[in-house]
């Protein structure tokens, strides 16, 4: 922030959460300090609650079906879209970084990882049914085919570190095949993710594809497991916070997969490819009848 | 001296009063506020439940899916414990087909008449569309006034077809739609609410819409309506029942309606003999938010019957 100007009052921002398409307070009205890495205060932050999870889930899945029923190749189009957003706005996103006690080179590694990133699933969006779909030998007079589906709406819980390039090396993957995430930012730094929402909104995404929630995992881990309405949970978790997962998600039948990432190795190739899409869609087999 | 349309207008008004539009907005505005948890909102729920007029109403309903109508109305929902709703609501052609699979299990077969959703035809017509739907089964008959004549001042005319129908009816109860979407202001709907209910009897309802405008039952003309309930109920000691129908399609909505009646007209019209609502994805949602409540966790839509996609 530049010095201000003498007389001049200072013009600070609430920063809002990104749900369906529109910028909003938790319905709770609460918030949460958030300090940047010198101890100064920077914010209050939404401390969103698990209606405001509800509210996000009820966005996710009324932008569900437009979603998967695009065409590969435009979900594609608007990944690599998204992309370009973020490299043209990268300085703002480093800088948040920085603030928040990121080294600069480390910051602006992981911007370019990130966009990169982008542009690898941008590129996996019209080719993983290639992969992962199939035509399947059978011995009756069948043509038996295996096609991907997206599951749904899936959760997203992201990692305090790398805060940003945790949450697009998580949520990209889950939208390239047609869900829709709702995510949980980083409980410790979650102004990127806040800068991350303002950049979908101008990009080509629709509203509610992807919506982003601040607050504390505590409050909101629980109600990703059990929420019914959520086909999967994709997370980067502690080990308590893992079995808390697991079991909440059991009543619901709940796809649970955990990022296993750590420190440099979400900079690496490593951290990408067809692994995180096959997670996140349920394959369908079909039997048509030939004749003998 | 003729009575013009405007003389009968200062005339009707000044018998029934204005309506104050910004203090019914501010009031309903409250309602929102209210914090009904647990206990009481699974009470809340569950009479909401008891309450619905569950409500099929479209040019391509066949005897199936009034079939399918009809034992959702009956079992709403896998638990036992969750009460039948209060009607099932169909075009006069489904109601024998409506009351083969609910008569004699106290869901009531309510039928729509009287040239729904216009009302745009001949009375004798219209009458004769009230008898049918009786003949078939029909243990309520939901009518459409005349907004023609409504609005160009013809309020006796409004009335005395209001009373043939009642007469029509026989046994069967009768719920008039003012359609407040198409009368435009407060005053007015206060008018015709007092104009239909001058004729009718206790247990008959007064509902506000068709649910095929635009604008359908809100907290506010569902205020200005159950106020009329209550001023001609001191007046007249006639209780008369209230249906709001359309738009209402949360279980957060429902509650909130609850509130208005519990606090307008209190207790005694907490039950479906005086209050429905005309409802066809409420009654889902709230099953939904009931077993949230007996869960714990948020449900997916899809495990109600839901004609929803995968999402």
């Amino acid at each position: 922030m530049s010095p201000p100007s003498p007389g001049r009052i200072p013009v600070t921002k609430t920063p809002k959460v990104y749900v369906g398409g529109a910028f909003v307070r938790s319905e709770s009205a609460r918030t949460f300090k958030v300090s940047d890495a010198t101890g100064a205060f920077f914010a209050n932050i939404p401390q969103c609650t698990r209606k405001d999870l509800r509210n996000a889930v009820e966005a996710a899945a009324k932008a569900g079906p437009g979603w998967a029923r695009r065409s590969p190749y435009n979900r594609a189009q608007i990944l690599y879209r998204l992309a370009e957003m973020l490299e043209a706005r990268s300085g703002e996103l480093v800088t948040s970084l920085v603030r928040f006690g990121a080294r600069e080179a480390d910051a602006a590694r992981g911007m370019a990882v990130g966009v990169d990133r982008l542009i690898h699933y941008a590129g996996w969006a019209d080719k993983y049914e290639q992969l992962l779909g199939s035509v399947n030998p059978v011995a009756s007079a069948h043509f038996n085919f295996t096609v991907t589906e997206p599951m749904g709406v899936v959760g997203v819980i992201a990692p305090d570190s790398p805060p940003l390039l945790g949450l697009l090396s998580m949520l990209a993957p889950v939208i390239a095949s047609g869900n829709t995430v709702v995510a949980l930012a980083s409980e410790k730094v979650p102004y990127p993710a806040i800068l991350l929402g303002e950049m979908l909104a101008t990009s080509d995404l629709p509203g509610g594809v992807v919506n982003i929630l601040t607050g504390f995992r505590r409050e909101l881990v629980p109600t990703f497991a059990t929420h019914a309405h959520l086909r999967a949970v994709y997370a980067a978790a502690g080990a308590d916070e893992r079995k808390a997962l697991r079991l909440g998600a059991a009543a619901s039948v709940k796809r649970v997969r955990f990022a296993d990432w750590s420190g440099k190795e979400w900079f690496s190739d490593s951290a990408q490819g067809l692994g995180p899409i096959r997670d996140f869609v349920e394959l369908k087999t079909t039997w048509h009848p030939i004749g003998s | 001296m003729p009575q013009t349309p405007h003389t009968a207008h200062a005339r009707l008004l000044d018998e029934v009063g204005s309506v104050d539009q910004v203090g019914v907005e501010e009031r309903v505005a409250k309602f929102a506020t209210r914090s009904i948890k647990k206990a009481s909102k699974v009470w809340g729920l569950r009479t909401a439940v008891s309450m619905t007029d569950l409500t099929t109403l479209e040019g391509k309903d066949t005897p199936g899916k009034i079939e399918s109508l009809c034992r959702k109305a009956l079992r709403p929902h896998d638990d036992p414990d969750i009460p039948t709703v209060a009607a099932v609501c169909v075009y006069p052609s489904m109601v024998r087909h409506a009351k083969a699979h609910v008569g004699g299990s106290g869901v009531k077969v309510a039928s729509v008449a009287t040239a729904f959703p216009s009302g745009q035809t001949h009375y004798r017509t219209r009458l004769s569309e009230v008898r049918g739907a009786v003949a078939d089964g029909a243990d309520e008959v939901d009518m459409v006034i005349n907004r023609g004549a409504f609005l160009s001042g013809e309020y006796s005319r409004v009335q005395d077809e209001i009373a043939g129908v009642v007469e029509a009816c026989g046994p069967a109860a009768l719920k008039v739609i003012l359609e407040v979407s198409e009368l435009e202001t407060f005053d007015n709907i206060r008018m015709a609410s007092f104009l239909a209910m001058g004729v009718l009897r206790p247990g008959d309802f007064i509902k506000t819409s068709t649910g095929k405008t635009a604008l359908n039952a809100t907290l506010a003309n569902n205020q200005v309506m159950i106020e009329a309930i209550r001023d001609f109920f001191l007046d007249t000691g006639i209780a008369i029942g209230m249906k709001p129908a359309g738009g209402i399609k949360t279980a957060k909505q429902a509650l909130q309606f609850l509130i208005a009646v519990k606090e307008t007209l209190g207790d005694a019209w907490l039950t479906r003999r005086r209050y429905r609502f005309g409802a066809s994805s409420l009654l889902n949602d709230l099953l939904r938010q009931i077993e949230k409540e007996k869960t714990g966790a948020y449900q997916a839509p899809y495990y109600f019957s839901d004609a929803a996609e995968s999402y």
